[in-house]
């Protein structure tokens, strides 16, 4: 039988894996790719022994700062970030939960100060599986999936 | 005086230990009994309503004064640049170049959190939103401690608009240091957020709810009432007016006969006149206690600098 790649090989750059189905566009718009120039090749609800359905994005030529990582952690806990060289695998980097995550998701509290003057920050809590957001401002929690990206 | 807050401001009582909260009450203990010097002199400080209020700006004001420290600030905001569409941020900074420390009191949530993030100067907050009211609860406080001595495993309800009413979630969190038992009486609708439940939850703070305060009147220590916050209901809630406890001295048959009847004020009609007269209530000597407990955090906010 002929195996075949649901999303083709890149030369360079990252492949992020192992991404919640439902998740890849959310980091991908925080990531800025969406309206950058890098090639980006996205699959969506591929198929997955650990995950039953993931997500992947590929982006060429592009390597991600720690705190891009941070932003991956968050929307998928148990991604792999792939570092592609002459199309093989360079280095396996696994994403770590950060402490703050700033300027980059809003409260979704209609009440909250964050809603008129400023980007969100927010407090990380509960486990890399069960991930929660605490507003710095108006002290409440979120679930992950409650908080949006600030639309720039 | 012996000690000073390790911190530069006074946001929520999530941030405060048992040992701040206790170095606060002790030292607002030590100025009712004796007056204190005037610690304040040359020292201005900042009253920044964006709210209305009555008790908390002018015990804050009275504070102040007594202290020999001198007051500045606004009321309202129609006669602030707020009305020219000035954005928090540049008040405050503005503000910080004026005074010493800095009251606020605000109707969004985190906004005194945001004020101590982008000022040098200490910040007390007010009141923001329907979030936290830290130096009501700590008043609230002060005055159960006079009137009981120990508060340690006191049973007290929680009864009234526990959603949207500041001073409940600065209190309950001040009530799971000292371990007490929570009853929670409120309209379902209104009832205390999932957040800060969980939060008791996981102190292992015994709390339950109820719809009635007459099934838990006679297991009660305490019972703190509140108002419904009309101001931040939206249209559809004002029907859970229908649904309101009323206190009136035919509901006190039952009660255990040292039970303390607090309340943060103003009140609406959620207490019956009559009741003032009783030896239950308390809620006009947390008006009179709100000076010395607000003094002693000016002082232990100040001393420092």
């Amino acid at each position: 039988m002929v195996k075949t790649r649901s999303v083709s090989a890149i030369e360079n750059g990252i492949v992020i894996d192992h991404i919640p189905a439902g998740q890849a566009l959310k980091i991908m718009r925080l990531l800025h790719v969406v309206n950058s120039k890098q090639r980006v090749t996205l699959g969506l609800n591929l198929r997955s022994t650990s995950l039953k359905l993931k997500d992947l994005i590929k982006i060429e030529n592009r390597l991600l700062a720690p705190h891009e990582m941070g932003y991956v952690a968050i929307f998928a806990p148990e991604a792999t970030i792939n570092r592609i060289e002459n199309f093989k695998v360079s280095e396996k980097i696994n994403c770590a939960l950060p402490e703050t995550i700033r300027d980059v998701l809003v409260c979704p509290n209609q009440n909250c100060i964050n809603h008129i003057e400023l980007k969100g920050y927010f407090k990380l809590e509960g486990s890399p599986s069960q991930v929660k957001l605490r507003c710095f401002y108006c002290e409440k929690q979120f679930e992950r999936d409650q908080v949006e990206e600030i639309c720039l | 005086m012996s000690k000073v807050l390790n911190r530069k401001d006074i946001i929520s009582i999530r941030d405060l230990s048992l040992s701040e909260v206790n170095d606060i009450l002790n030292f607002a203990k030590k100025i009712k009994v004796s007056p204190p010097r005037k610690y304040l002199t040359e020292k201005i400080i900042a009253h920044c309503f964006f709210e209305p209020s009555t008790r908390t700006r002018l015990s804050f004001e009275t504070a102040t004064l007594r202290l020999g420290g001198q007051v500045i600030g606004f009321s309202n905001i129609e006669s602030t640049s707020v009305k020219k569409g000035e954005d928090l941020q540049d008040t405050i900074k503005t503000v910080s170049c004026y005074a010493d420390l800095i009251i606020i009191r605000h109707p969004l949530e985190g906004s005194a959190r945001l004020a101590a993030e982008i000022s040098d100067k200490p910040i007390i907050n007010a009141g923001d939103g329907a979030n936290q009211h830290p130096t009501q609860a700590l008043t609230d406080l002060f005055t159960l401690q006079e009137a009981r001595g120990d508060l340690e495993g006191l049973s007290i309800a929680l009864v009234g608009d526990l959603k949207y009413g500041r001073t409940v979630h600065s209190l309950v969190q001040l009530c799971a240091l000292f371990n007490m038992r929570l009853f929670l009486i409120s309209p379902a609708l209104l009832s205390l957020p999932k957040i800060i439940c969980d939060e008791l939850k996981h102190k292992g703070i015994r709390f339950s709810f109820h719809s009635s305060l007459d099934e838990v009147i006679s297991k009660i220590d305490v019972l703190y009432m509140t108002r419904l916050q009309q101001e931040r209901f939206a249209q559809s809630e004002h029907r859970l007016f229908e649904n309101q406890t009323i206190l009136t001295c035919d509901k006190l048959k039952k009660i255990k006969t040292n039970l303390n009847i607090l309340h943060p004020l103003p009140r609406g009609r959620e207490i019956d006149k009559a009741i003032d007269e009783t030896v239950y209530a308390l809620y006009f000597k947390q008006v009179s206690n709100a000076i010395c407990v607000r003094q002693a955090i000016l002082v232990l906010l100040l001393s420092k600098s």
